[in-house]
């Protein structure tokens, strides 16, 4: 394999490991080309297997005495491995920094990886646009599935099959794809019970001689039917709406789309979120600062700010088509970050099938991994990397945040507990399965992900996993929840960047013994009534004979 | 009443703050609420004039006058009045309503709880300072049960009863009381189970260069009160050091180290009640402005610096804990007068270190303890009555922040939920009872609150369904690990009290309660198992008829229920008793110990079932006499036995007190003839008592006719009345 060129030490001894889960252990070190695997000599002789992917960063910590490799892990896990010789140390540092940087596609893990677990159901057929087609011409018939972006020539971010009004003909969706940032036409995202429609696009292409569309206009407007009312939800400013217009880009023009009223709700750019990322994960590490310094990075950090703005914007969407009954457009420049956390979040506000386990892997299937969301290139690195940053960003970070808060303040609308957010935080950053690889539908056909990789949903489904991410106080499928988005309302998400102090397990814990106990008495009941019932017979019998006798 | 001009206010609105909604109604002015009644008539709401922080007159507008009133609930109410005359009539009855002048005037001396099975004496006698002692398994060799203070003469500001080491002469007691600001003396706060101390004190009157070789001798008494190696003790000062020396120059001051033998000195810097009252009002402020944003809301509560200073609250009373718990050290602890700081960071220490302090019942009693018997000023610091506004200060709101903190933190070892903390806070506050009302005990006799007022105790313990938290594991926290809580030293565990501080704006809260579906669940269970058992015992009654042959493992003591078979049959056994059945010895010599001494009513897995049952909420507080206090007391007799017995060689300043009608000798005396069986037990006597290297000296168990004198009289305590 081509990866042994890249590991100059594959084993060493006498190495010591220590973690936030492991206590400090002697042990033997080995690289492979996915794994740092440590085996620890104590009694239990227990293995260590540490994802090279995993790894943000590698810090060197030599001293005198010892060689310390600092690892510190997209789960914002900290590893210290100590190695005496210090050539080795950089061996093994090296070694890490370039498999876990590894960019070519067919050396990823998940194409290595095969499962241990059994799978009752493969987890790349959960969502099939098929699937979606039957549910929303089970609520409309004015819409079809086109086969136009077949070999995704006409927009390389969305997938082959894509649901369209059914009186636009795929000619005109061309032409208003190329009127569109990256081809991103305005689609369907969400068809609401009470007929109004969620669509997503790019920015109109508009530039600075405010260019139109005649066929986008038509395609905007056919979504409105009767009622001929309609938002657009603008996630810039109407500043740096205006500003794009200089690059190409811009925004519709209340002259042209008159039907649409339009509104500016900002929110911010990956880069500005991704530095926010890197703040609020260093002050939670930071082990030594005072409650002031807490408090004050806390703040600094924007995360709590830029969490609020995201679900404040889902809100203000689920208003529209709830309260007002309008239909919806939401882009932001290029349609593929912040658009689809409003255009996510508010489905999950609005439809209870969302807050189901199965309804929200679908939902993250629909909105985030087809809808073409760049997971490769924003969570190609954490926030420990030195590396000049490109196009990281935690825009599905926050909008795991965003449903927390949901599920803080709605804890029986879910039927998942915080633990799936965490996994499905962590399984995007580095993974053993397929799901959160490559960028788009395109990338994933060409490398054959479906047939040469495992689903992260068939885990999260087996009968191994699933019953750790269920909540056990979800009640019932309830209508449209509507959270509050005061700054007091807003939770820290303990479980995922505290998760020393996080009680909420404990909590599960506790629920889960109550309900397997009321399970037990229910079985005993039962089974001791129809016991009861046997023995009157027989005495209903009995008294019978007796009765005769006397 | 001479200061309500208007009785009736009609046409007014009252605005919601963090909404543009309001409610139409009616206002109405009574001698001692406020009520608001809207339109409808649906819903009343009463603000006692005692909550009432402060009322302001907004400007006038055009829809009429607004008037803003800020309770010390943390409730902010406007309304909007059309007549400006009304409001401003409103406005100056009410200023003179919420500051009464004379303590006869507050609502506690009216207060009649119609409707309520709530009787005047209810309550009085529920947590009595001797009860509490003996809880902690006083007397013991090193610490005796005084009455010196039974005038008051020894100090105004503590109760009769105080607990110094057995040692302690009089003539020493009096030497270190005169060196001590207000006469507050060391005296013992908690004695854990490994022998070391938790002392309370006020600041010594050192000055410059003051000492009392009494003090110093006391203080050393205090540190030798305990077995093991002869080791230094902590004087914990709970302030900053600067104000300790500021101090000094007043005659007051700290501890020279110099002159006390033994002693780390810490200063862990938790700032003064101005400090606190400040930082508070600007928590307050910034719940109240609903135009934040998140990043200007994150630093005003910042800039309070009401969390750092809970986080700080919390910190020293860790080390306390961990001085205590882990490194088997006493701990002497004092601020400056020693009934703010210290009573904080000892009431915290103590939860921390013992599961006790956890349940309803030892919560309430350390209340009564630390804070109500040990003289912090609730009628000064609460500001109960018009007067120095620069002695009113939210220490005991942050203590109870504090307690919230800790509950968050440990969900599940906590018998109490939220809506005790909150009750506490508000009646406080509320002067409905007599419980908080005065400064220190002697202030409540003079007084004679017990007789002329209601108890809050007995008005919460008709409320104990409302209080208990479904998540509770009884028995988890007896297990050695769970027994002392830590909590994490990163100031990221403390966070901002919704609940509390938005209380009133139930906009902000999360629209579900997981702890009600919990509690659910845990009546679920509870009506299963009822089913179950009367289930089984048709079957038996159907099979017995039949002539069928009952299993074996029916016909265990438990009747119906067949033992070990399912762990569901829990809560049965227990259903009927009273929440007081889960206290567990304080320290049981052994688990052995505990099962042979303690009636056979419970098996530990059941413990938990039994807290969350609370069936019978009357029973409770009848049963709630001396007598049941401590059924702990019947559980822990043996320990009692060692320590009275070594106690008598010692102890000589202490009259007996010999009490026939004591119902706390009376119910030992019922468990006695199991006592005697027991086999005599070894105890080690350290060198100084026993005059030699450690040896081991035998002690019958059952010194019953010593006992029987030395039980305090729970009727000797001035605030607890006498058991009926």
């Amino acid at each position: 394999m081509e990866f042994s060129e890249h590991i100059l030490t594959p084993k060493i001894e006498e190495t010591r490991l220590e973690g936030p889960d492991i206590s400090p252990v002697f042990g033997t070190t080995c690289l492979t080309g996915h794994h740092l695997i440590f085996y620890s000599h104590n009694k239990e002789n227990k293995e260590y297997w540490i994802l090279h992917r995993n790894v943000d960063s590698v810090e060197k910590r030599y001293s005198l005495d010892k060689n310390v490799l600092v690892l510190k892990c997209k789960d914002f896990k900290h590893y210290f491995l100590s190695i005496v010789k210090q050539e080795e140390a950089n061996n093994v540092c090296n070694s890490i920094e370039i498999l876990s940087n590894q960019t070519k596609s067919s050396y990823q893990y998940p194409f290595f990886f095969r499962p241990k677990f059994s799978i009752p159901e493969d987890g790349y057929d959960l969502f099939s646009v098929e699937k979606e087609f039957q549910s929303v011409s089970s609520k409309s018939d004015q819409w079809r599935l086109s086969n136009i972006n077949i070999t995704f020539d006409v927009c390389t971010s969305y997938p082959s099959q894509i649901i369209v009004p059914a009186s636009i003909t795929d000619q005109e969706i061309r032409k208003s794809a190329k009127f569109r940032h990256g081809g991103r036409f305005p689609v369907i995202s969400y068809l609401h019970q009470n007929g109004r429609a969620i669509m997503r696009c790019g920015q109109p292409l508009t530039g600075n001689n405010n260019k139109r569309c005649k066929e986008d206009e038509r395609l905007v407007n056919c979504v409105l039917g009767s009622n001929h009312r309609g938002y657009i939800l603008d996630t810039r400013t109407l500043q740096s709406a205006q500003q794009a217009r200089a690059k190409g880009g811009g925004f519709e023009s209340e002259y042209n789309y008159p039907q649409w009223r339009k509104v500016h709700n900002s929110l911010q750019k990956c880069a500005v979120q991704q530095e926010s990322f890197v703040r609020i994960v260093e002050a939670c590490l930071d082990q030594s600062s005072s409650s002031e310094k807490w408090q004050s990075k806390l703040e600094s950090s924007s995360w709590l700010s830029h969490v609020r703005d995201v679900l404040a914007a889902a809100c203000l969407a689920a208003q529209c088509i709830d309260r007002e009954g309008a239909s919806l457009l939401v882009h932001g420049s290029d349609g593929m970050d912040s658009t689809l956390q409003v255009t996510s979040l508010a489905q999950v506000i609005l439809d209870p099938d969302c807050r189901t386990i199965r309804g929200f892997l679908s939902l993250i299937d629909k909105e985030w991994i087809q809808a073409g969301h760049p997971f490769m290139d924003r969570c190609f690195h954490s926030v420990f990397s030195n590396q000049r940053i490109r196009s990281e960003g935690p825009s599905f970070t926050i909008f795991l945040d965003c449903v927390f808060q949901l599920l803080m303040q709605f804890p029986c609308s879910f039927e998942f507990s915080v633990q799936l957010l965490c996994e499905l935080q962590n399984h995007a950053y580095a993974s053993q399965f397929g799901t959160f690889l490559f960028n788009n539908e395109m990338e994933r056909r060409n490398h054959k992900l479906r047939t040469k990789t495992i689903s992260l949903w068939s885990y999260l489904l087996s009968e191994e996993a699933l019953p750790t991410l269920i909540n056990p106080v979800y009640q019932s499928k309830e209508g449209v929840i509507w959270p509050s988005v005061a700054p007091q309302s807003m939770h820290f998400w303990d479980a995922l960047f505290l998760p020393k102090l996080d009680t909420s397990t404990t909590i599960r814990a506790f629920v889960n013994e109550t309900l397997s106990e009321i399970g037990q008495l229910q079985n005993e009941l039962l089974d001791l009534k129809q016991e009861v019932g046997n023995l009157e017979k027989l005495a209903a019998d009995a008294d019978g004979v007796n009765d005769v006798e006397e | 009443m001479e200061h309500i001009k208007t009785p009736k206010v009609g046409n007014v609105r009252w605005l919601d703050n963090h909404s543009r909604n309001s409610t139409e109604g009616t206002l109405y002015l009574t001698a001692t609420h406020l009520i608001f009644v809207d339109v409808q008539r649906n819903k009343e709401t009463w603000i006692v004039h005692t909550h009432i922080q402060s009322v302001e007159k907004l400007s006038i507008g055009q829809a009429g006058s607004p008037l803003r009133i800020r309770c010390k609930t943390f409730q902010v109410l406007t309304f909007l009045i059309t007549q400006e005359r009304d409001c401003h009539d409103l406005y100056s009855s009410l200023l003179k309503l919420s500051k009464p002048v004379k303590i006869d005037d507050l609502y506690a001396f009216s207060y009649n709880p119609r409707g309520e099975q709530l009787s005047q004496q209810e309550g009085w006698d529920l947590f009595s300072l001797n009860n509490d002692y003996m809880q902690m398994g006083l007397p013991t060799r090193y610490w005796k049960v005084s009455r010196i203070n039974n005038e008051f003469g020894l100090c105004e500001t503590y109760p009769r009863l105080i607990c110094v080491p057995s040692l302690a002469t009089p003539a020493l007691l009096m030497g270190s009381a005169a060196f001590r600001s207000k006469r507050r003396l060391p005296v013992l706060s908690y004695l854990h189970e490994n022998g070391s101390v938790i002392v309370r004190c006020s600041q010594p009157m050192a000055g410059l260069n003051s000492r009392s070789i009494e003090d110093e001798a006391f203080v050393d008494l205090i540190r030798r009160s305990k077995s093991g190696p002869d080791d230094f003790m902590y004087i914990v000062d709970t302030r900053p050091m600067l104000n300790a020396v500021a101090n000094r120059a007043q005659g007051k001051g700290y501890e020279n180290t110099d002159l006390y033998e033994n002693i780390k000195y810490h200063f862990l810097g938790i700032e003064n009640i101005h400090v606190m009252r400040n930082s508070l009002n600007k928590l307050l402020d910034a719940c109240e402005d609903s135009t934040n944003t998140v990043g200007a809301w994150l630093e005003a509560v910042n800039n309070s610096g009401w969390l750092k200073h809970v986080h700080n609250v919390i910190q020293v009373s860790r080390f306390i804990a961990h001085a205590v718990g882990k490194e088997n050290r006493s701990v002497m602890v004092h601020c400056s007068d020693g009934w703010d700081r210290t009573a904080q960071t000892c009431s915290l220490a103590a939860i921390m270190l013992n599961p006790h302090y956890r349940t309803i019942d030892g919560f309430l009693a350390l209340v009564q303890k630390e804070w109500l018997h040990f003289g912090h000023k609730f009628t000064h610091r609460l500001g109960h009555l018009d007067g120095d506004p620069r002695e009113v200060s939210p220490v005991f709101t942050q203590f109870i922040d504090a307690v919230w903190q800790l509950m968050r933190l440990y969900p599940c070892s906590f018998q109490f939920n939220e809506q005790l903390l909150f009750d506490l806070h508000d009646h406080a506050y509320s002067c409905q009872f007599g419980t908080f009302l005065g400064n220190c005990a002697k202030d409540r006799q003079v007084h004679s609150l017990t007789s002329r007022t209601y108890s809050l105790w007995g008005w919460m313990m008709k409320r104990l369904k409302s209080y208990t938290s479904p998540l509770y594991h009884a028995v988890e926290q007896h297990k050695p690990e769970n027994k002392l809580l830590l909590p994490p030293k990163l100031p990221h565990c403390v966070r901002f009290w919704r609940a509390m501080y938005n209380r009133f704006d139930k906009g902000l809260h999360p629209r579900q309660n997981v702890t009600a579906i919990v509690k659910t669940l845990y009546d679920e269970t509870a009506k299963l198992t009822n089913d179950v058992a009367s289930m089984r015992k048709r079957r038996n009654q159907l099979r017995q008829k039949l002539g069928f042959e009952t299993q074996k493992n029916e016909l265990t003591p438990q009747g119906d229920v067949s033992p070990m078979s399912s762990p569901s049959h829990k809560a049965t056994t227990l259903r009927s008793k009273s929440p007081t059945l889960v206290k567990i010895p304080r320290r049981p010599a052994s688990t052995d110990d505990v099962q042979s001494l303690a009636p056979p009513q419970a098996e530990p897995q059941t413990l938990r079932h039994a807290v969350h049952s609370t069936p019978d909420i009357a029973s409770i507080s009848s049963n709630k006499k001396p007598s049941v206090s401590i059924g702990g007391a019947l559980v822990q007799s043996s320990d009692l036995v060692v320590s009275f017995s070594t106690q008598c060689l010692s102890d000589s300043d202490e009259e007996p007190v010999a009490n026939s009608n004591n119902v706390v000798t009376e119910k030992q005396l019922e468990s006695a003839p199991e006592e005697q069986q027991l086999p005599k037990r070894k105890i080690l006597i350290p060198d100084e008592l026993a005059g030699g290297p450690d040896h081991e000296v035998e002690i019958p168990e059952s010194g019953w006719d010593l006992i029987q004198h030395k039980v305090l009289d729970p009727s000797v305590n001035g605030v607890v009345g006498a058991p009926s």
